[in-house]
């Protein structure tokens, strides 16, 4: 049974004791004879079995009666999600990639046993085709710079000793046993940090509103409904780090005077919700979270509430209402809610990330902080690599680094040797940024001047395979879909957007048509009620400023550039190629190819309807996508 | 649309004990402006046990919460999680983030409901397979993704429908033939 800990001095004690836990991992220059893998426990690697994978080990470990020199667990993610599941051995830092519940048996006997690397395991680095064994040297690492993920990949997130093992709990130690809240407020303006959902707004200032609004309750919710499409940012960081993101909670709440807190997290992302109770339990048997934590004044505790799959709820007075038990809609701002939040009582909504790097800000100084990034945007950022390229993945970088080092660098270009064509930031409030800003350096400012945002980090890469038209269309459609109906430009002008979208792509677009959705798009921008309604035209401005010719191309010349829009192509078999080997008639589900064995085969335009197969069928390369 | 009678959710089902009891440890106070506040929980740990919110739970849940039968109908019809007809037994969903869907997860989609001679959204008629379509589940680096119940497929190409279905039903599923 674990006992409380009852002040600073008796955390310092804890972490002493549990230091060695994590020494192996965390000390770079360790040369004890302890060895530690480390296998990642994120959701892309849970499916890839890598559950399994530790089982495996921790049998071996019994089996060869090794207990008390080599230990088994699984981390957070390590981002590199491309090439999981993903092993790491310490001390050695040896990186293995795509591993399986069988290779476990060796690792375990050459490397673990015998100092032998087992080189068909190692990371390939695919232009020189040499084999890596640290991952520091990767060029996916290379540029990274982990700090809200500093614990993803190291420590073993359903474990609180670990954590205060590398000096968890310490910054809310420091903050409420030897801090006044303005103090710790002045520290986070001083540090710049910026709010990760999107915005960028000071964190501090945003605090100093919550503490400025007088009550006798006050409440302080982290904002974990990562509900962008393709971003998974949030889920990593509770996943394997959940803790931090406590920390960075219970300091808010000793900044603003609340005494009660939430995570309001997607119901999707079942391993996060289970972490994070796992940590808020752990934290509460400690004494971390409750009543007069470390024998001061202060008290605070946090609960978990679910979301139900709505992406509206991300925006914090629809989360507000969602908490409370209502439909998710938002409410007109002002107030706000650090002046009337939940159950009208002053709240501070932050996000994820933004909570994760709080801890890092007391313990390193905020001018620590304050020199990372550009000159308005300070720190770190955490991307969601994710589409058409090489090293799909989590990465951090710090602000100011552009989207060629992003993408071309870290992510190691164009998946399938495609043409870059545009990066999507920001989810479906965000926009398509074309090549010629690839040189931007990224911070809350230069995307928005570019007709993007920020957003919550989520960028997808598209190639010359992706057709604009059709991703504007997908956007509006989750737009459509997403609207909780409350204000007119939102229900109705997006609907009527998509209905456009959807002629053009089928072909009926006119020119007229382009006018109209350039001038609804910029009525919704400027009437819409909340940041979901003002920012659902972004993906059709940015794509119609940048890729105009496109869409030309779809309602001057009814053809789809990239060949996706089905019933803008048509396919044709070309004679000289064709050998009569009848595949493709035998495979078409309409019966419309036509020709006798070993004669040319003709494909009846009027009949076809387009499903490809001929195409996946053909040997010869006969048929071809017009 | 008919409510559909399912032995499931009679009075005497003993998910409904299950249900009262998490609740009544809620302490309810019929008074309290903020009893809401654990409604959509609760909605979450109905759905867990009868694996749909038909009329009879909403009812059920809102007379235990001292509020109109409508509040918990009106939320339940605003979030997509929540659904009031049954999904089938093996229900697979097809992830249409945006990273499935540059990676081709429409074909995939197709590919399912060819296979199993249903549209997304609806269930087989015997209620063994139901398809839909979900928004992400945060596993980019394995587009397209398809989730089976609670287990995920990753890398999907098409043309994999039958296999995986088959895969699922071997390794998870109820022991039974697959046509």
């Amino acid at each position: 049974m674990t006992t409380r800990i009852e002040s600073f001095e008796q955390l310092k004690q804890k972490y002493e004791e549990y230091k060695s836990l994590v020494e192996v991992r965390a000390d770079l220059d360790y040369d004890g004879d302890q060895k530690f893998i480390l296998v990642c426990g994120g959701t892309g690697c849970v499916s890839s079995k890598s559950l399994q994978i530790v089982e495996n080990f921790n049998n071996l470990i019994k089996e060869h009666g090794v207990q008390d020199k080599v230990r088994a667990s699984i981390s957070g993610c390590f981002g590199f999600c491309e090439k999981g599941p993903i092993v790491k051995v310490f001390p050695e830092n040896v990186f293995y990639v795509q591993v399986t519940p069988d290779d476990a048996k060796e690792i375990f006997e050459k490397h673990i046993m015998n100092d032998e690397v087992v080189d068909r395991l190692l990371y390939v680095e695919p232009v020189t085709q040499k084999s890596m064994h640290d991952s520091l040297e990767m060029p996916f690492y290379r540029r990274q710079m982990r700090v809200a993920l500093r614990h993803c990949g190291l420590i073993d997130p359903e474990i609180i000793e670990e954590y205060i093992g590398v000096g968890g709990y310490q910054s809310m130690a420091k903050v409420i046993t030897q801090m006044t809240p303005e103090e710790a407020i002045e520290i986070m303006k001083q540090s710049g940090l910026g709010g990760r959902g999107g915005a960028g707004f000071s964190t501090g200032r945003k605090w100093e509103f919550g503490r400025m609004y007088q009550s006798d309750r006050k409440f302080v919710i982290c904002n974990a409904d990562e509900g962008d499409p393709g971003a998974f940012m949030d889920r990593s960081i509770m996943e394997g780090d959940a803790h931090t993101v406590i920390e960075g909670m219970a300091i808010a709440a000793y900044c603003i005077g609340a005494d009660q807190g939430y995570v309001y997290i997607r119901a999707e992302y079942p391993l996060a919700v289970k972490r994070l109770q796992i940590a808020i339990d752990e934290a509460r048997e400690l004494g971390l979270l409750g009543k007069n934590i470390l024998g001061t004044d202060f008290s605070f505790d946090v609960d978990v509430r679910l979301g139900a799959g709505a992406f509206v709820c991300g925006e914090e007075t629809a989360l507000i209402q969602s908490i409370q038990g209502n439909r998710g809609e938002p409410t007109t701002k002002p107030p706000f809610p650090a002046e009337k939040g939940l159950w009208q009582q002053p709240t501070v909504v932050n996000n994820v990330e933004t909570l994760a790097n709080v801890p890092v800000i007391f313990d390193k100084g905020p001018e620590w902080f304050a020199n990372i990034g550009t000159e308005k945007s300070k720190g770190t950022k955490v991307f969601a690599l994710a589409g058409k390229v090489n090293n799909v993945g989590l990465v951090e970088v710090p602000m100011g680094t552009t989207l060629r080092q992003l993408i071309f660098e870290i992510g190691g270009g164009v998946r399938g040797g495609g043409k870059f064509k545009a990066a999507q930031s920001g989810g479906p409030s965000g926009g398509c940024i074309p090549e010629q800003f690839l040189d931007t350096p990224i911070d809350f400012q230069s995307l928005g001047q570019i007709g993007s945002m920020m957003g919550s980090g989520g960028m997808i890469v598209m190639s010359d395979s992706d057709c604009m038209v059709n991703i504007a269309r997908f956007y509006l459609e989750f737009i459509v879909e997403e609207s909780c109906g409350r204000c007119v430009p939102c229900r109705v002008g997006t609907k009527r957007m998509l209905e456009i979208l959807t002629d053009i792509t089928k072909g009926k677009g006119t020119p007229e048509m382009l006018v109209e959705l350039q001038s609804l798009a910029e009525t919704i921008k400027d009437t819409a009620l909340c940041g979901l309604g003002q920012t659902a035209p972004n993906p059709v401005l940015s794509t119609l400023r940048y890729f105009m010719d496109e869409y030309k191309a779809h309602v001057e010349e009814k053809r789809c550039p990239a060949g996706v829009c089905t019933d803008l192509l048509h396919y044709e078999i070309i004679p000289d190629k064709c050998i009569g080997c009848t595949a493709c008639a035998r495979t078409c589900p309409v019966n419309c190819i036509s020709g006798a064995p070993k004669q040319v085969h003709v494909i009846d335009q009027e009949k076809c309807i387009k499903c490809g197969n001929c195409l996946v069928k053909c040997r010869f390369g006969a048929v071809v996508r017009k | 649309m008919t409510e559909q009678k399912n032995p499931c959710c009679t009075g005497s089902n003993p998910g409904y004990a299950e249900l009262g009891a998490y609740i009544d440890a809620l302490k309810i106070d019929p008074k309290d402006p903020e009893r809401k506040e654990m409604l959509i929980m609760t909605l979450h740990k109905a759905q867990s046990i009868f694996g749909y919110l038909p009329a009879e739970v909403q009812k059920f849940v809102a007379k235990k919460f001292s509020i109109p039968h409508a509040d918990v109908s009106g939320v339940i019809s605003f979030y997509n999680y929540f659904t009031t007809t049954p999904k089938g037994k093996t229900n697979i969903s097809i992830c249409m983030g945006t990273a499935c869907y540059v990676n081709g997860s429409e074909k995939i989609l197709q590919d399912f409901e060819k296979a199993l001679g249903i549209k997304s959204g609806q269930v087989t008629a015997d209620g063994r397979f139901s398809i839909e379509s979900l928004r992400c589940v945060g596993a980019c680096g394995l587009a397209p993704v398809v989730l089976i119940n609670e287990h995920v497929y990753g890398k999907v190409k098409q043309g994999q429908a039958e296999k995986i279905i088959e895969e699922y039903l071997i390794e998870y599923g109820e022991q039974v033939e697959v046509q």
